[in-house]
C-alpha cells in the first residue's frame, strides 16, 4: 500500500476524519465508529462481523465483495462505508431473506444443486451479483449480448449461457467452476439448462 | 490512503463552494474509480463531497427530441432506459459494453466522463508519470503502450480516455451542462470538455476547482439515423477498448451518405470524434479501401508507436465492418 509521510497530515483543520456511520445491512441498524476511509467491505467484515463477503482484488475487478445496494450489485471494496448510510444493503448472510419460504434462496439452492463451486471463495459474490443480474433480466434490461438492445429481454427466463456468461463477467473464479455457475444461474432464472456436448454433437 | 473528511451535501451551491474552498477537496459520486485511485495513492483528496444526494440523477425525454441526462444517473440505469434504448441505442450499447454490472450500477455519467486513464505508469506511484507528477517523466512512451493513445498526444503524455460511453455520446453530438463553481451555467460541447495534454498533461479538462458538471444533453438524432457501437478487446467481456467505434449514418435511397458521425475510443487522450474520416466520406458511396483511406486521413497527424500503432489499421478495419453492417456499403 502506497504511503508517505504527508499521510499523516491533518488533511483539512478542523474537520473530522471519521465519525459515526449508519449502516442498514440485512434489515439490521448499525451505528459504528469509523475511520472515512474504511470500505463498505471493510466494515462489513471487520466492524460487523459479516465475514460471508470476500475481499479478493480490492480494487473492484474480481466480484468477490459483491453486495447488493438497494437491490442492485455493486462491489463493496469500492464504496466508503460512510458513503454507503443512505442505502439498504444485502450480504450473502441476508440473501435468503430476500426469498421466502425455503430456507436457502434459489439461487444459493441453485449453486448447490450444479456445484457452482469449488474452495467457494468467490461464491458470495457470485450468488449476491446473480441475484442482481436476475433482477436486471426480469426488468426486461438487456446485455451487451443482447441481439436487439432496444426491445431488451423478456425477462430472466429467457437467459442463455452467453447472456449469463456476460451478466456474470465481472465475477472471476480462479478454480474455474463457471460450467456449474452458469448452470446454476440457468436454473435460478427458470431457463432451459444449457445444451450439453453430447447434445450439441446430436444436433 | 490519506486521512480524509467527508460531507453529503443536498445543496449544489454549497457542493461547490466546499470543493472550490479546499485545495485538496473532490466530488465524490459513485466513487468506482476515485476510490480504486486512493487506494493506490494516486488520488489523495483531504475532503470528500458527496453529490449523490443532489437532484442530478432524472433522465429527462424533452418534447423536442433532446435527451437530459442527470451527472448522477447510474450508468446501469442509462444504458437501460427505454427511451435511450429507442432514441440512441448505440450510447446503450456503450454503456454495456464497458466495466462489469457492479461497476456500471454505481458509476455515474459525469464520473465515467472524468475517469482517469488506465495507464498502468499513472496507476503505479512507483514509477515516473507526467500526469500524476508533473515533469516526472513518461514511462510509457518507452515502455507499455499498447493500450494507450495515438491522437491528442503529447511528448509528455501518450494516456488514453478509457471511456466507452463518451465515445457514444461524441458521436451523438453530446453537450455537457457545467455550473462554474461561482454560480455560472454554461453549456460546451463534450469534445470542449477536454484539453489536449501538451506540455501539462495533469490538467485535462477545462473544469476548475469547484465547478460541477450538471448533466448531459443529447441532441434529437437525425430522422432515418442507424447507429451502432462496436468494441474490439482482447476478451470477450470486463477489458477495456483496444479500439471502438460508435456510427451514426443517415443514406440517401442509393446508398450515398448524407450524414455521418464516428467516434472513436482507444486511440486518443479523449473521446474523438474522427472528423476528418466523415467529411471524406460525406456525399460519397465508399468502397471499403475508400472508408480506410478516410480512417487513415484522420490518423495523419497521430503519433503512433511501436506497441500500438497497429491500432490504425483495427480501427479502419472496424470502421468498415461498422458501415457494411448499418448501411451496406463498403462491401465490394
Amino acid at each position: 500500500m502506497p504511503y508517505d509521510a504527508d499521510d499523516r497530515a491533518q488533511p483539512v483543520p478542523d474537520r473530522a476524519t471519521q465519525s459515526t456511520v449508519s449502516l442498514n445491512v440485512n434489515g439490521s441498524h448499525h451505528a459504528v465508529e469509523l475511520d472515512h476511509r474504511t470500505t463498505l467491505l471493510d466494515a462489513l467484515r471487520e466492524h460487523l462481523g459479516l465475514t460471508g463477503t470476500k475481499k479478493g482484488c480490492d480494487h473492484g475487478q474480481c466480484g468477490a465483495c459483491t453486495v447488493l445496494v438497494d437491490g442492485e450489485r455493486v462491489n463493496s471494496c469500492l464504496i466508503l462505508a460512510v458513503a454507503a448510510q443512505h442505502g439498504a444493503v444485502v450480504t450473502i448472510e441476508g440473501v435468503a431473506d430476500l426469498h421466502d419460504g425455503d430456507e436457502l434462496h434459489p439461487v444459493q439452492r441453485a449453486f448447490l444443486d450444479h456445484d457452482g463451486l469449488q474452495c467457494g471463495y468467490c461464491t458470495p459474490g457470485q450468488i449476491c451479483s446473480a441475484v442482481g443480474a436476475l433482477r436486471e433480466a426480469q426488468r426486461g434490461w438487456p446485455s451487451h449480448v443482447t441481439a436487439d438492445a432496444a426491445g431488451g429481454i423478456d425477462g430472466a427466463a429467457m437467459l442463455d449461457e452467453h447472456e449469463v456468461a456476460e451478466r456474470m463477467s465481472g465475477n472471476l473464479c480462479r478454480c474455474g467452476a463457471y460450467t456449474g455457475i452458469v448452470d446454476a444461474v440457468l436454473q435460478a432464472a427458470g431457463a432451459p439448462p444449457r445444451e450439453t456436448a453430447d447434445q450439441a454433437a446430436r444436433r | 490512503m490519506r486521512a480524509l473528511a467527508y460531507e453529503r451535501v443536498t445543496d449544489a451551491a454549497a457542493a461547490r463552494q466546499l470543493v472550490a474552498g479546499e485545495p485538496d477537496a473532490m466530488f465524490l459520486a459513485g466513487g468506482t474509480n476515485l476510490v480504486d485511485l486512493m487506494k493506490l495513492g494516486v488520488a489523495r483528496p483531504g475532503l470528500l463531497v458527496d453529490i449523490t444526494g443532489l437532484p442530478l440523477d432524472a433522465i429527462d425525454h424533452r418534447p423536442d427530441g433532446t435527451i437530459s441526462i442527470g451527472a448522477t444517473v447510474r450508468n446501469a440505469r442509462l444504458a437501460a432506459d427505454p427511451g435511450i434504448r429507442r432514441c440512441a441505442p448505440m450510447l446503450s450499447q456503450a454503456l454495456l459494453a464497458g466495466a462489469s454490472g457492479q461497476l456500471r450500477s454505481a458509476a455515474t455519467t459525469a464520473g465515467n466522463l472524468l475517469q482517469r486513464t488506465r495507464c498502468v505508469y499513472f496507476q503505479d506511484v512507483s514509477k515516473p508519470c507526467n500526469k500524476r507528477e508533473p515533469e516526472s517523466g513518461c514511462a510509457a512512451i518507452e515502455g507499455a503502450h499498447r493500450d494507450l493513445a495515438l491522437l491528442g498526444v503529447s511528448d509528455a503524455c501518450v494516456a488514453s480516455h478509457p471511456s466507452d460511453m463518451a465515445v457514444a455520446m461524441v458521436a451523438l453530438d453530446a453537450r455537457v451542462d457545467i455550473t462554474r463553481a461561482g454560480g455560472e451555467a454554461t453549456t460546451i460541447g463534450l469534445e470542449d470538455l477536454y484539453v489536449a495534454p501538451d506540455d501539462a498533461p495533469q490538467r485535462e479538462t477545462v473544469l476548475g476547482p469547484g465547478d460541477l458538471i450538471t448533466g448531459v444533453e443529447l441532441p434529437p438524432p437525425p430522422v432515418g439515423a442507424r447507429m451502432t457501437y462496436r468494441k474490439v478487446r482482447d476478451r470477450w467481456s470486463y477489458a477495456f477498448a483496444l479500439v471502438s467505434v460508435a456510427a451514426l449514418v443517415v443514406t440517401d435511397e442509393d446508398g450515398r451518405i448524407r450524414d455521418l458521425r464516428l467516434g472513436f475510443g482507444g486511440v486518443a487522450s479523449r473521446p474523438w470524434r474522427g472528423r476528418i474520416a466523415e467529411s471524406r466520406l460525406l456525399g460519397t458511396i465508399p468502397t471499403g479501401s475508400e472508408i480506410r483511406d478516410a480512417v487513415r486521413a484522420e490518423f495523419e497527424p497521430a503519433r503512433p508507436l511501436p506497441g500500438n500503432a497497429f491500432k490504425i489499421e483495427l480501427l479502419a478495419d472496424t470502421v468498415v465492418a461498422v458501415l457494411c453492417d448499418l448501411t451496406g456499403i463498403g462491401n465490394r
